[in-house]
């Protein structure tokens, strides 16, 4: 009855010399990935439909004269594949080194995106910035676009359409779009304006899967000048009810930015823009540091915590003794943790004795 | 949820009725535009032609108010076409004929004249999700913020049990929280009718359960709500701890709230920052905020996972827990000697049987969705699979009611209210996040372009919008995105008020507030 529940057909290739099973549909790049290969990519988002436009990912396939694209080919029953090869490494590293003969920057600050280091990684790892071939260069900044989040330098991009499929595929926002082609190919918003005046969301996914840095993130670089090593935290979004994982990413106690978790189970790599760019709330100036008390005055002064916590209590028992236990109650917060809704639902009922406590989900 | 946030890119048949989602939940919303890139189709009900409406296959825009009248419809078309789930009806439900009977008096032609929803659309809407093999109910707020929330809900559940859209991959019934600890606040026992993990407070063996781990008798019976609560404030209610709410601007009848605070002896107010409702405390507490806070959160669909400090707190800021602890052991208060947040949530664990499998170190991968009965349990991400909580799925017998307050010659336009992408709730922090502003600086109300010409209101210019609760000048956004005779506002701007107007009417059963409800009149103001 149900197809989602049909057990796909399986079968055997040859990988790098060993027999291994694939199911119906997986390509050869599937295949590689869950035994482990290193196999180079740049056009490549797990998330995206294979597009096969770098040619990194090229594998060899006894009886097929050229290399193949392993990201577009399927595996086949009998197939025999080899990933790594003195003539593939070659090949890879020529594509490489075309590549960075038309784009100026390959140190790229992580803080740019979750995928910002895959190109620079790969050049190092290939040596590959050998200056051997010399020509034009391609794509044009648009880094008049004034826009607070995120950064258009395409003097980067290498044409990849990563930002333009995680647009339309992921995000079905559809604001990114292609003018030209060839070597004129510049990735541009919906009739070249800037983002603001298009349907992008600024959900920042096309900032996430860049792999040179063309796209950066505005708000995360800013720290790129201030010392430290980055630092990752995994946590959870603090906004809506979806629960999206996220890494906070932080400078010597300073948060810096929010890149999401590709593996978090609620929204395996999305975040949208409050996730995204809405987290320097937390170390804001106007954060409250010090408990405060209402005094004599009218006003509110800051005090210690022993006076505040003295006062707080002193006021609850006082009104405990004068107008009973069931004149007492307790709102918990829907944005604070199980452990504040916990202790707020026990305070009220461990020392009055009544259920009068509830949450802010009624307005 | 009933179902998990995968599920939903598995619907051949998606029915979205008062959710804002590609704003609101805008992650969740992915999922959907996914599934319908696999070519599921989509009906979506909300009076405002919202993006989730642009990209619907049928866009039912219903009069605010008047979603009973048009599921007692669909249901009605559901039964009359012989797409009842009969086996499922006869296994798995109960009180289906009284229910079978009462809707064979609501035509589609009676739901059109009060929802406003062409007849033939209605009969659509029903021949698509009773037809469908895996049809799923996504809502929010535009469902349970009515003073007939509960027959909202209820509605929904009874189209589900009539088709057998509940218990499998791909379909349920799906609310989306709106916070991202929403869910949990009611997991821990944080409402006035249940202990933690939904044990009952009118539950004799869960009362004697919660007096003996808490060393106190507890009340027998339910507590108020906090609306309740705020009504008797000055009367028997005379002090009050409020944890990270901002009451003064997210809770409707703004006036009405003012005065609830101030009539209090003693109110204490945890927050991050100095909220508008701050200025009716007399002790605010800081906390720890979000990124600086070990703790453990439940999302919409059930699951249950951990938040981590990154950075440490600003100045003296504590962590809620430590804050409440303090204050419960100066009362003399036993059992509030925590060492850490892990404690308090092992605790929870120990006395909650949604969460009897799991402990801190088990969630820390987030893993599992409750109910997790035992250790060896793997979760629960489809509820209802085999049988319903109290073993049967019980129909209700619903009626339309009109809304607390309708429009007339004083108020002759519907106002309703909602959230924006780009700022969240009351903006304590969107509206202190570098950037926000460059796409959402102020408040604006909604009009259709027909509208305006006829109220003579302009595009970017000033119009005072009063209900009989107060007024708020506030600017005119022209766009076809309100239906003519409605308008739309956010709460997020502490500067336009917009509770001031709403407040008309509470849900008897959850007292819940009317918020997407309210009468208004709109007259143009001078630009200053």
């Amino acid at each position: 009855m149900n197809a989602l529940k049909d057990s796909p057909k399986v079968g055997t290739m040859t990988l790098d010399g060993m027999a291994v099973e694939f199911t119906e549909g997986e390509t050869i790049y599937d295949v590689a990935q869950r035994q482990k290969k290193q196999i180079p990519t740049l056009c490549y988002d797990p998330r995206l439909e294979a597009f096969g436009a770098c040619r990194l990912c090229v594998v060899e396939v006894e009886g097929i004269r050229n290399p193949v694209a392993s990201c577009t080919t399927q595996a086949q029953p009998d197939m025999v594949v080899r990933t790594r090869t003195e003539a593939l490494e070659k090949h890879r590293k020529t594509l490489l080194e075309l590549v960075t003969s038309e784009n100026r920057q390959l140190s790229v600050d992580p803080l740019s995106g979750f995928a910002s280091q895959e190109l620079s990684n790969l050049v190092v790892q290939y040596d590959a910035a050998t200056g051997r071939f010399q020509g034009k260069q391609s794509g044009t900044s648009n880094k008049d676009d004034q826009n607070p989040f995120i950064l258009r330098d395409y003097d980067n991009c290498i044409s990849c359409y990563r930002c333009v499929r995680v647009c339309a595929e992921q995000e079905g926002d559809y604001a990114i779009n292609v003018k030209n082609r060839g070597f004129h190919t510049q990735i541009i918003a919906e009739f070249d304006n800037d983002l603001r005046d298009s349907s992008c969301t600024f959900c920042g996914q096309c900032v996430q899967t860049c792999p040179t840095g063309a796209l950066g993130d505005k708000k995360a670089l800013r720290a790129e000048a201030k010392p430290g090593e980055i630092t990752k935290t995994r946590t959870i979004c603090p906004y809506c009810g979806v629960g999206c994982s996220v890494d906070i990413l932080t400078k010597n106690e300073e948060i810096v930015g929010v890149q999401p978790a590709m593996d978090g189970p609620a929204n395996e790599g999305a975040l949208c823009i409050k996730g995204q760019f809405a987290f320097d709330f937390v170390q804001h100036e106007e954060r409250l540091k010090k408990p405060m008390i209402r005094r004599e005055d009218g006003e509110l002064h800051e005090c210690e915590w022993d006076e505040a916590l003295d006062f707080a209590a002193a006021g609850f028992r006082r009104v405990r003794d004068t107008h009973g236990r069931q004149s007492i109650y307790g709102v918990a917060s829907g944005r604070a943790p199980h452990e504040a809704a916990y202790t707020m639902q026990k305070f009220i009922r461990a020392s009055f004795g009544t259920n009068y406590i509830d949450n802010c989900s009624r307005s | 949820m009933s179902n998990p946030l995968v599920d939903m890119e598995k619907p051949d048949v998606i029915f979205a009725i008062g959710t804002n989602m590609t704003e609101c939940h805008p992650v969740a919303a992915t999922r959907l535009k996914k599934a319908i890139a696999r070519h599921a189709k989509m009906v979506v009900v909300d009076p405002r032609r919202t993006r989730l409406a642009r990209m619907a296959d049928l866009y039912l825009p219903i009069r605010v108010g008047s979603d009973v009248a048009l599921l007692l419809g669909m249901a009605h078309v559901i039964q009359r076409e012989g797409l009842v789930n009969e086996a499922f009806v006869r296994e798995r439900t109960a009180e289906s004929e009284a229910f079978l009977e009462h809707i064979s008096q609501f035509t589609p032609a009676w739901a059109s004249e009060i929802t406003g929803v062409p007849a033939a659309d209605i009969e659509k809407a029903a021949l698509m999700y009773g037809g469908a093999e895996r049809g799923a109910i996504y809502y929010t707020l535009g469902i349970t913020e009515h003073i007939c929330g509960v027959d909202n809900v209820q509605s929904l559940c009874n189209l589900a049990l009539m088709t057998g859209h509940i218990g499998r991959e791909g379909t349920g019934v799906n609310p989306m929280r709106g916070q991202n600890n929403i869910q949990g606040a009611g997991d821990c026992g944080a409402v006035p009718a249940n202990f933690p993990g939904f044990q009952p407070c009118h539950d004799p063996a869960s009362i004697e359960k919660f007096s003996e781990l808490y060393q106190t008798p507890i009340d027998p019976g339910k507590g108020i709500t906090k609306v309740a609560a705020l009504n008797e404030c000055g009367k028997s209610i005379h002090a009050m701890l409020i944890d990270g709410e901002n009451t003064i601007v997210s809770d409707p009848d703004r006036k009405h709230c003012e005065h609830a605070l101030k009539s209090l002896d003693h109110l204490v107010l945890i927050d991050i920052f100095l909220t508008e409702t701050a200025e009716f405390a007399d002790v605010v507490l800081p906390a720890t905020s979000w990124g600086e806070t070990d703790g453990v959160c439940t999302n919409t669909e059930r699951r249950v996972q951990r938040l981590r400090a990154a950075v440490p707190p600003v100045g003296e800021a504590k962590p809620d827990w430590w804050i409440v602890s303090e204050i419960a052991k100066r009362l003399g208060t036993p059992g509030f000697d925590y060492q850490s947040a892990k404690d308090v949530f092992n605790e929870l664990c120990s006395v909650s049987p949604i969460y009897a499998g799991l402990d801190w170190d088990r969630i820390d991968k987030s893993e599992y969705q409750w109910p997790v009965p035992d250790k060896e349990h793997p979760g629960t991400p489809v509820l209802h699979e085999k049988e319903f909580k109290n073993g049967k799925g019980l129909f209700k017998v619903i009626g339309y009611r009109d809304p607390a307050e309708v429009v007339d010659a004083d108020y002759p336009v519907w106002l309703t209210t909602g959230r924006r992408l780009q700022s969240y709730h009351t903006r304590t922090q969107t509206g202190r996040a570098a950037g926000i502003d460059y796409l959402l600086s102020e408040e604006s109300m909604e009009v259709h372009p027909d509208d305006a010409a006829a109220w003579k209101l302009v595009d970017g210019g000033m119009a005072r919008m009063s209900s009989r609760r107060g007024a708020v000048e506030i600017r005119v956004r022209v766009t076809d995105q309100s239906p003519r005779g409605t308008v739309f506002a956010s709460f997020s701007f502490a500067d336009v008020p917009i509770n001031i107007l709403t407040g008309s009417g509470y849900d008897p059963v959850t007292d819940t507030a009317e918020l997407k409800v309210c009468p208004v009149k709109i007259e143009p103001l001078a630009d200053c």
